[in-house]
């Protein structure tokens, strides 16, 4: 069934159309979350909580938006940042650091894929620093342009095409 | 436009990335509804962030879809919850029992109403029924004296016959000598014409010599016939005369009803 579809479906209340939109994004969502938050039961308890969520505010989703996995990326990053500076999880991860992203990639170099998926290091195989630092801030911490501009101190235009390349490189792994 | 220089341009993937303004947005979605390659493009952006993010969530699994469910229906719920329009039997019950009870309320005072009247009416009956008896109690006391008068061996009993003015007239006179008293008994006397009454006379023959023995009121009317009246004479004969109201001081002899003889 078309993407679109099931969207529309979801949007009128369909509790299948759902269950179909969580199966094709619930494990990319708690992925997000859990490159946030590097807890594993506490990343389980958002991404339901970002379900639900998703569900109660079906009706707020608008393609001129963006894609509904954007949308999806949004809702989830926010709801795992706000987690990630409430006092009770400040209190377990007292030495955050702000390139969490690069830490999880390195955590998860002894992983073993599932025979479905492709594992972490060979999606971000040969993938410089810079390269997992812009996707970082970008995809994880929601960074707008101007924003990782500043952050990385780079021109606006650099960080357009730099993201790009590094894109490509993921998608040159992956055979997209 | 040059697609692919758009493309190069890496604004695709800030799109996917959800960095864009909103402006920035509505124009890459008009391209991509006009161009099936940057459609195609930004498609495979996602693929690439998709297995990004995937792999990020290494070995955990995500919740069962069941886990989420309970708070979705619950969620569900929630909303049509609120604005459904419960009957709200209690408010009937509340407004039925206060009418039971108004109604019940003004049957009890009706009912209160009637035993009230009820009570006014047998009153009324039982003080009639007194009045009856002692009525009937002092018509009793009065014919027992009557009637012990009667029996009385030193009663003497006169005949009193009618005379020219009323033939058909009569009357009778019990007279006691020991009590002086007498008796008059009006029955065969006719009712008087208004304005007048009966009265008796005692009267001594040689000469003749009328004593009044009194005035015999409202003869005839309510059954009044038997009159009890002190006689301190020694009546010869005694007489029934019709006079104007309040009687007279002599007879008027032509006005005389009847008369009788005390001899045997």
């Amino acid at each position: 069934m078309d993407t679109n579809t099931l969207i529309t479906q979801f949007q009128n209340g369909s509790v299948q159309a759902f269950e179909k939109l969580y199966e094709m994004y619930g494990q990319n969502i708690l992925g997000v979350i859990n490159v946030i938050l590097k807890d594993e039961v506490r990343s389980q308890e958002i991404c339901q909580d970002v379900f639900v969520k998703v569900w109660k505010n079906a009706s707020q989703y608008n393609a001129s938006k963006g894609r509904f996995f954007t949308w999806l990326l949004n809702i989830a990053r926010n709801a795992a940042i706000d987690e990630l500076r409430s006092k009770s999880h400040k209190q377990q991860q007292k030495n955050l650091s702000t390139d969490y992203f690069v830490d999880i990639l390195e955590t998860e170099e002894a992983d073993t894929p599932s025979l479905d998926s492709i594992g972490l290091s060979k999606v971000l195989n040969g993938l410089k620093d810079k390269c997992r630092e812009i996707i970082s801030l970008l995809y994880f911490k929601g960074y707008t342009q101007k924003e990782v501009s500043e952050t990385l101190d780079i021109p606006l235009g650099t960080v357009k095409t730099r993201n790009r390349n590094c894109i490509a490189q993921i998608r040159k792994n992956c055979d997209l | 436009m040059d697609i692919e220089k758009y493309i190069a341009s890496g604004i695709l993937e800030l799109y996917v990335a959800g960095s864009l303004s909103e402006s920035e947005n509505l124009e890459v979605l008009h391209n991509a509804q006009q161009y099936p390659r940057i459609q195609e493009e930004i498609e495979k952006i996602e693929q690439a962030l998709l297995q990004l993010t995937e792999a990020s969530s290494g070995s955990l699994k995500k919740p069962a879809f069941e886990t989420i469910i309970p708070n979705v229906q619950e969620s569900e719920k929630v909303i049509p919850l609120k604005p459904e329009h419960k009957t709200p039997w209690g408010t009937y019950v509340g407004w039925a029992a206060a009418l039971f009870f108004g109604v019940g309320l003004f049957w009890f005072y009706n009912q209160n109403q009637d035993l009230e009247n009820t009570i006014q009416v047998t009153k009324q009956n039982i003080k009639i029924l007194n009045d009856t008896v002692s009525a009937l109690e002092t018509a009793v006391t009065d014919t027992q004296k009557v009637l012990q008068m009667l029996r009385d061996q030193n009663t003497k009993v006169v005949d009193l016959g009618g005379q020219t003015v009323a033939p058909e007239a009569y009357a009778k006179v019990y007279w006691n000598q020991d009590t002086q008293k007498v008796i008059v008994d009006t029955q065969g006397l006719p009712e008087p014409p208004d304005g007048y009454d009966y009265q008796i006379w005692s009267l001594t023959l040689e000469p003749l010599t009328p004593t009044s023995l009194g005035v015999l009121s409202d003869v005839g009317q309510d059954g009044v016939q038997l009159f009890e009246l002190p006689n301190t004479n020694a009546s010869e004969a005694f007489g029934i005369t019709l006079e104007p109201d309040g009687g007279s001081e002599t007879p008027t002899l032509e006005q005389l009803y009847t008369l009788g003889t005390t001899a045997p």
